[in-house]
């Protein structure tokens, strides 16, 4: 209320017609009785809310049967090992102090660490790269700080990277457990055996992550282009093979190498003259895919058909982007290359080759358009 | 086996999430029959079933017993194209004759799928295949050009030697049904693509007494002097020959392409 003041904003006028209405309102209007104003305000204040806290809850008094005192009184803490004594506040009930240990003993968790004879140094840890010293320092100090690497890294006298410490320690971590265990297969269920630690990959994987990390917004406009063209190209082929694999499996051949030739004519080319050449063999390649991938599925939907009909169908699927001058083109170049326009022995072998003529013959008519 | 399939996917090392994954992929490896029923079915879509046939015509000059009327005899047939019997999948075979004939409709039961007769005129037969009830249960359409006449006007008509017309084809059943494909597995007349790995047929079907039906193919037929061969090695070596020009062509063009924005 007296914030409202200070603003200088007039006081909200509250409804004070009905009584029983009012009555839950005017409560927290009211600041409540038994505790002062500003301790009410710190639990949600003389705002016109619902009020979150009991308020019969604030002023409660502890059961008056029990007597409580606190004193200053020393403890031990069990997971030390100093027995250092300190003191504080405890809370003692009926002159009965608590027992128990230190309530916050039981979050030291410390890792097992592998412990290896010199024996079993000898026989089964060597390794030319590292030293017997070093293995034990490294063993030391994971004992030490609980397998975290990056302070090991940095504590480990000499310079080796994070990599090649973890890489170290879990390759003597799993050479001892096998070497330990009493037959390879008890422990073949063990993930340290199973799947071992990867020097290589794990660098990779850092280097890449933080590339990632440090691209620039240029950079991740690029990329996110890139992705999308990469995704249109392969959901374009999956449609053409998910359709009919065995059919067609020359036809997504033949259409993904035009376009990676296109690709790899627009990569050579300056951005400013010819961008015309790659692309507009892209698109009709494409398209002829879906075209393709259309008329393989509706083939599929019929129970029965003949195969000169499924290859007319692709035929006309094929050339469904050419004119028809294009087309009476295709034919000619067909004639002339001495194959019948229409194969006399239309086998699934036949068809299949006559179909990619004709697509090749498509593809050379158009480039010679440009 | 739920083993190795999990390992196998864990191949290359990742020591840090190993608890979770693993677990995961054993719950889905729990039920390995299901999995390979959808294997099973996704994979008999990818065989399909062809037949290959020749129809066509072959018609005789009746010479000098020919009058105004019935001036050839001719037979109009889908038979198999290496002659097998095409039983095994055609039920029946309707001829649509021209309508000046008698019961324009012919239906042949069984095979051969023939119908000989007598005429003058040339006209278009439609040919209708049913199947039987495990291969499909819609009938499939031929359309064939009866020709009587030879091509070379000039050419005398001879009794001995036929006019003979026919086209190659191949029926195509994209997705056939299991116990279609156990009836013809290892039938002559029907073409089956290679199965894919781990895909069982179930056993085939004991093939009937062939002595006690009549036979069904066309290997002996009276006819079969004339049918003509049809080999689809000569084409794809066209074909071939073809593409391999068209292709130098588009290399050339590429390099020329290639050349002129260097």
């Amino acid at each position: 209320m007296d914030a409202k003041d200070i603003l200088g904003i007039p006081k909200t006028q509250l409804p004070t017609t009905q009584e029983k209405k009012s009555r839950p309102q005017k409560e927290p209007q009211r600041k409540p009785d038994g505790i002062s104003r500003e301790v009410y305000a710190l639990t949600g204040g003389l705002a016109p809310l619902m009020p979150s806290i009991d308020v019969s809850q604030l002023k409660k008094r502890p059961p008056s049967d029990e007597k409580i005192t606190w004193q200053w009184l020393p403890f031990t803490n069990s997971a030390r090992k100093d027995n250092l004594q300190l003191y504080h506040w405890v809370r003692v009930v009926n002159g009965v102090p608590p027992t128990g240990d230190y309530s916050f003993a039981k979050y030291n968790k410390s890792v097992d660490v592998v412990k290896y004879t010199d024996e079993e140094y000898e026989k089964y840890l060597t390794d030319p790269m590292w030293t017997k010293e070093e293995t034990d320092q490294l063993f030391e100090l994971c004992e030490r700080f609980d397998l975290r690497f990056i302070v090991i890294a940095d504590r480990f006298p000499s310079s080796r990277t994070v990599e090649e410490l973890k890489d170290r320690y879990y390759g003597v971590s799993r050479a001892i457990l096998i070497a330990r265990a009493p037959s390879p297969t008890d422990v073949s269920g063990h993930p340290l055996v199973k799947d071992p630690y990867n020097v290589s990959q794990e660098v990779e994987r850092k280097r890449a992550l933080s590339m990632v990390l440090s691209q620039t917004k240029h950079q991740e406009r690029k990329d996110a282009e890139v992705l999308a063209e990469a995704k249109r190209i392969t959901d374009s082929r999956m449609a053409s093979r998910a359709a009919e694999e065995p059919e067609m499996p020359v036809a997504s051949h033949v259409g993904s190498e035009s376009a990676d030739r296109a690709v790899v004519l627009g990569d050579t080319v300056s951005p400013s003259s010819n961008i015309q050449l790659p692309s507009a063999t892209v698109v009709p390649s494409t398209s002829i895919i879906a075209d393709s991938a259309s008329t393989l599925a509706s083939l599929r939907m019929l129970r029965v058909y003949l195969r000169t009909y499924a290859l007319e169908q692709m035929v006309q699927a094929a050339s469904s982007s050419a004119g028809l001058r294009t087309i009476k083109r295709v034919e000619q170049a067909l004639q002339e290359l001495g194959v019948n326009l229409k194969p006399k022995v239309p086998t699934k072998a036949v068809c299949a080759e006559h179909l990619e003529l004709r697509k090749e013959i498509l593809t050379l008519l158009n480039l010679q358009k440009q | 086996m739920t083993n190795s399939s999990s390992s196998k996917k864990h191949g290359p090392g990742q020591p840090e999430e190993i608890g979770p994954t693993l677990k995961l992929q054993r719950i889905k490896m729990s039920k390995p029959e299901e999995a390979e029923k959808r294997n099973l079915n996704k994979k008999l879509k990818d065989v399909e079933i062809s037949i290959p046939i020749v129809y066509g015509n072959v018609a005789f000059w009746l010479g000098k017993k020919a009058s105004e009327y019935q001036s050839h005899k001719w037979t109009v047939y889908v038979r198999g194209a290496t002659n097998e019997d095409l039983g095994v999948v055609i039920k029946r075979a309707v001829f649509q004759l021209h309508s000046s004939f008698n019961n324009p409709t012919r239906a042949v039961e069984s095979p051969p799928f023939e119908l000989s007769e007598s005429g003058w005129g040339e006209f278009e037969i439609a040919i209708t295949l049913y199947f039987h009830a495990d291969v499909c249960d819609k009938p499939l359409n031929l359309y064939h050009h009866l020709k009587l006449y030879p091509e070379d006007e000039s050419g005398s008509m001879s009794t001995k030697k036929p006019v003979v017309v026919e086209s190659y084809d191949e029926i195509v059943f994209p997705e056939p049904s299991d116990s279609f494909l156990a009836r013809v597995q290892n039938h002559p007349a029907v073409t089956l693509p290679r199965l894919p790995v781990g895909f069982t047929l179930p056993p085939p079907v004991p093939i009937e007494d062939t002595s006690k039906r009549k036979r069904g193919d066309t290997k002996d037929h009276p006819l079969a002097q004339w049918f003509m061969n049809f080999s689809e090695a000569d084409e794809l070596l066209q074909l071939a020959a073809a593409r391999q020009q068209t292709d130098s062509a588009l290399q050339r063009m590429i390099k020329v392409a290639e050349n002129e924005i260097v």
